[in-house]
């Protein structure tokens, strides 16, 4: 007995609710928890996350805490607006990075030549993108229809959409093709339809823009561990003096980190608009890019692992909007969960940590069974609640670079 | 000696406010406004009786937000929760203040411990949190905010709302007469004005009561040791852990008044539409100011002083959101010129040092 809850140590029991998010999903009224649909929301809505997540891997990894990130964010936003408005939507989006770029050289200008309190100095940064991009809205869209002073019109054109032939039922030319997971999907078996369902929404009607973001998690694997120029990134954020020996141009590391940095969040930004919204609104980043640094916390300064911890965020974030109604099934997933946790930490002695998980477990199973639904109001705090959990669960086995936050200054050994 | 840094450091403050209004004036020109003429209608506008009433006014909350993000700041600590903490607190103070009805000072009182204590146990979460859980303050705070924030809206639509309102959007009933702040007016015989809010004198003694915690007791002390060496902070037998949650409950509390300013002063009750984002904008003062009592006086005013005058410029074809890029530019350079101001200092002490030595 003791040795199965052993194997549920913490690195494996984050994975609980997955199970039990597929066990629920089998009644009727929270099929919509697991359903093709779902999933391709939540990829739609990890994107942006994701993106930011590996932004801030980019900064940290060269040793820059970047705060900045939402406010990167926002630029990306609204220079992705005004790009699609006046040029088109894949235009909008370079525009867009180059806007987070932008602030994310200012952030490098502040803490690496400098040397400025990098958690300062992203703070300032978020409250400079804030008032920039509600200055650069009124001034640009002063007399366009359609426009307000925390709103853009919309952006001309869309980015296309992909759907994978044969296996998602997308077209080769004009002929349409068999739509393998869709049938499986329909037929309503066990774990086999949940897994195609989530196959489906990565394959169907999606946007060439995500499988762009998607690609740039395999090339940042490829540019931070199998390239010299992500070898003395990395080196820089673990040991800038024996970098600065070995003739590492510390300074220029930073900078390009934190630049690309930022130009990641950008298009962080750029993607909510112009795959999103189609235009830009004011505070539509809604704390994003805080969260994603959560999931590049939760995916411990991984590339996949930030894909994995975005691409929870964004299913907590495509239930509260499809369906409220799969959130309420949550509730008793989290109880049952707790009552697992309840168990673990008795069997570990953590009688404390026991009690009050058999409290809350409790307490959610009381408000699973006299409730049908979830107030809208709580439902818009699932994705932040969500963050506040998870790295609750996730943060002791993270490995921080080793200088990360340090402002280092030439010649000076820290 | 000492004098003369002291002068140096003032410098930082001139330097950045230099540079913003040259920026700004810069940013005028590309869109084609005249800088001067505007600075000018800006100055004559912000310096009218009721302007400076006005600037007073809302000084106050962004006054006492930044000595909230000060305490935390004065160990390394970054509240930036200070947003969602005031709304919390502010909220539930105005629905319970709103249930009786006692004498004056009493009343308001109590409306005050109720904020206080509400806001600083949303603060405590983010203390608690940091310390047991290892999650940084800035993610946990900003989350909080909007945990926060859904929480505000649900209970302000079901438990909170005014019974038998015949108004459309949800708020909390109205504070009796007796929780109402009285006005200074009187005091300053100013009686032509419009309100200048009673809390101002609360703002005073909230700075005094920052000063002398912060450099007058051993918590403070702590804290300062805290914020300038954790490692000797340490060893000296402090204990990080309890600080942290100390120091955020401490900052809560403070938070817990930024919302009653105008609760108490002007608005008497929680509508939807009451002022947000003093919690940022205390931020900003706090950083400009320093941490210190009157360094943030000098920041709030300005900041105050700033949305006050832009009002003016919409009507001049200017727009207003020049001041949002003002103090934003202001921030982001006074934190550079800090800096660059605080390494220039130190490398003169190491020359004065080795010339003594030398002697």
């Amino acid at each position: 007995m003791k040795k199965i809850f052993k194997t549920l140590s913490n690195r494996y029991i984050v994975f609980m609710p997955v199970l039990l998010v597929l066990v629920v999903a089998q009644v009727e009224t929270y099929s919509q928890l697991t359903t093709s649909g779902t999933f391709g929301a939540a990829v739609r809505l990890a994107i942006p996350i994701l993106l930011a997540g590996l932004g801030g891997l980019y900064s940290e990894k060269t040793g820059v805490v970047n705060i900045g990130l939402e406010g990167m964010m926002i630029m990306g936003t609204w220079f992705g607006a005004w790009g699609g408005y006046t040029f088109g939507a894949w235009q909008g989006v370079f525009i867009g990075m180059l806007g987070g770029a932008l602030f994310g050289l200012i952030h490098a200008i502040a803490t690496v030549s400098f040397q400025v309190d990098h958690i300062v100095s992203g703070v300032a940064i978020n409250i400079l993108a804030a008032g920039v991009a509600r200055f650069l809205n009124v001034i640009a869209f002063k007399d366009v229809q359609y426009a307000s002073s925390t709103a853009s019109p919309r952006i001309q054109g869309d980015i296309e959409i992909f759907t994978m032939p044969f296996l998602a039922g997308g077209k080769i030319g004009e002929s349409e093709t068999f739509n393998l997971l869709g049938t499986i999907e329909n037929l309503d078996i066990f774990l086999l339809s949940d897994i195609s369902a989530f196959f489906l929404g990565f394959l169907s009607n999606i946007s060439y823009l995500t499988l762009f973001a998607l690609a740039l998690v395999p090339v940042s694997v490829l540019v931070l561990w199998f390239t010299p120029l992500g070898l003395q990134m990395r080196s820089v954020g673990e040991y800038p003096a024996g970098s600065e020996s070995l003739g590492v141009n510390v300074y220029l590391m930073k900078y390009i980190g934190v630049t690309i940095s930022g130009a990641f969040a950008g298009l962080a930004g750029s993607y909510l608009v112009v795959a999103g919204t189609g235009t830009y609104l004011e505070g539509q980043t809604g704390g994003r890019g805080f969260i994603g640094l959560a999931s590049m916390l939760f995916g411990n300064y991984k590339p996949f692992g930030v894909l994995m911890g975005s691409g929870l965020f964004g299913f907590a974030d495509a239930l509260q909007l499809r369906s409220p109604q799969s959130v309420h099934g949550l509730l008793i997933v989290i109880s049952i969960f707790l009552l697992i946790l309840t168990f673990k930490t008795f069997l570990e002695k953590k009688y404390k940590v026991s009690i009050f998980s058999f409290l809350f477990s409790a307490a959610f199973l009381l408000w699973f069974m006299n409730s049908t639904s979830i107030p809208n109001q709580f439902v818009y705090f699932t994705p932040h609640i969500t963050t506040l959990i998870v790295l609750s669960f996730a943060n002791q086995r993270i490995k921080l670079p080793e200088k990360i936050g340090v402002p280092y200054k030439k010649g000076e050994i820290n | 000696m000492k004098m003369r840094f002291r002068v140096i450091s003032l410098s930082a403050p001139i330097i950045a406010l230099t540079i913003s209004f040259g920026l700004s004036s810069l940013i005028l020109l590309v869109i084609g406004k005249d800088p001067y003429e505007t600075f000018r209608i800006m100055f004559e506008y912000g310096s009218t009786g009721k302007s400076i009433v006005s600037i007073i006014n809302r000084s106050i909350p962004l006054y006492i937000s930044a000595i909230a993000v000060a305490v935390g700041f004065k160990m390394g600590l970054f509240n930036i929760g200070v947003e969602g903490q005031y709304l919390m607190g502010t909220l539930v103070a105005a629905y319970i203040g709103a249930q009786f009805s006692i004498v004056t000072p009493i009343h308001i009182l109590f409306i005050i411990i109720v904020a206080v204590v509400v806001s600083s146990m949303w603060a405590a979460i983010a203390g608690y949190l940091k310390v047991e859980k290892g999650i940084h303050e800035v993610i946990s705070t900003i989350m909080l905010n909007y945990i926060g924030t859904g929480l505000i809206a649900y209970s302000l639509t079901t438990l909170f709302d005014e019974p038998n309102s015949n108004y459309d959007l949800p708020r909390t009933a109205e504070l009796p007469e007796t929780g109402k702040m009285p006005s200074l007016n009187k005091f300053f015989n100013i009686e032509d004005l419009q309100d200048l809010h009673g809390f101002l004198a609360v703002a005073i003694l909230v700075g005094i009561l920052y000063y002398w915690l912060v450099w007058k007791t051993t918590l403070g002390f702590d804290l300062r040791i805290t914020g300038s060496n954790p490692i000797a902070a340490k060893f000296s037998g402090i204990n990080p852990k309890r600080l942290v949650v100390i120091a955020m409950i401490v900052s809560g509390a403070f938070a817990g008044l930024v919302g009653l300013a105008p609760l108490l002063g002007y608005f008497h009750r929680y509508t939807i539409d009451f002022p947000t984002g003093l919690g940022f904008a205390g931020i900003g003062v706090a950083l400009l100011g320093r941490n210190h009592p009157f360094g943030m006086a000098v920041g709030a005013l300005l900041f105050a002083f700033l949305q006050r005058s832009a009002q003016i410029l919409d009507l001049n074809d200017v727009p207003k959101e020049i001041e949002k890029m003002m103090q934003a530019f202001i921030l982001l350079i006074v934190v550079v010129f800090y800096e660059v101001i605080r390494r220039f200092i130190v490398k003169q002490q190491i020359k004065d040092a080795s010339k003594r030595t030398d002697e």
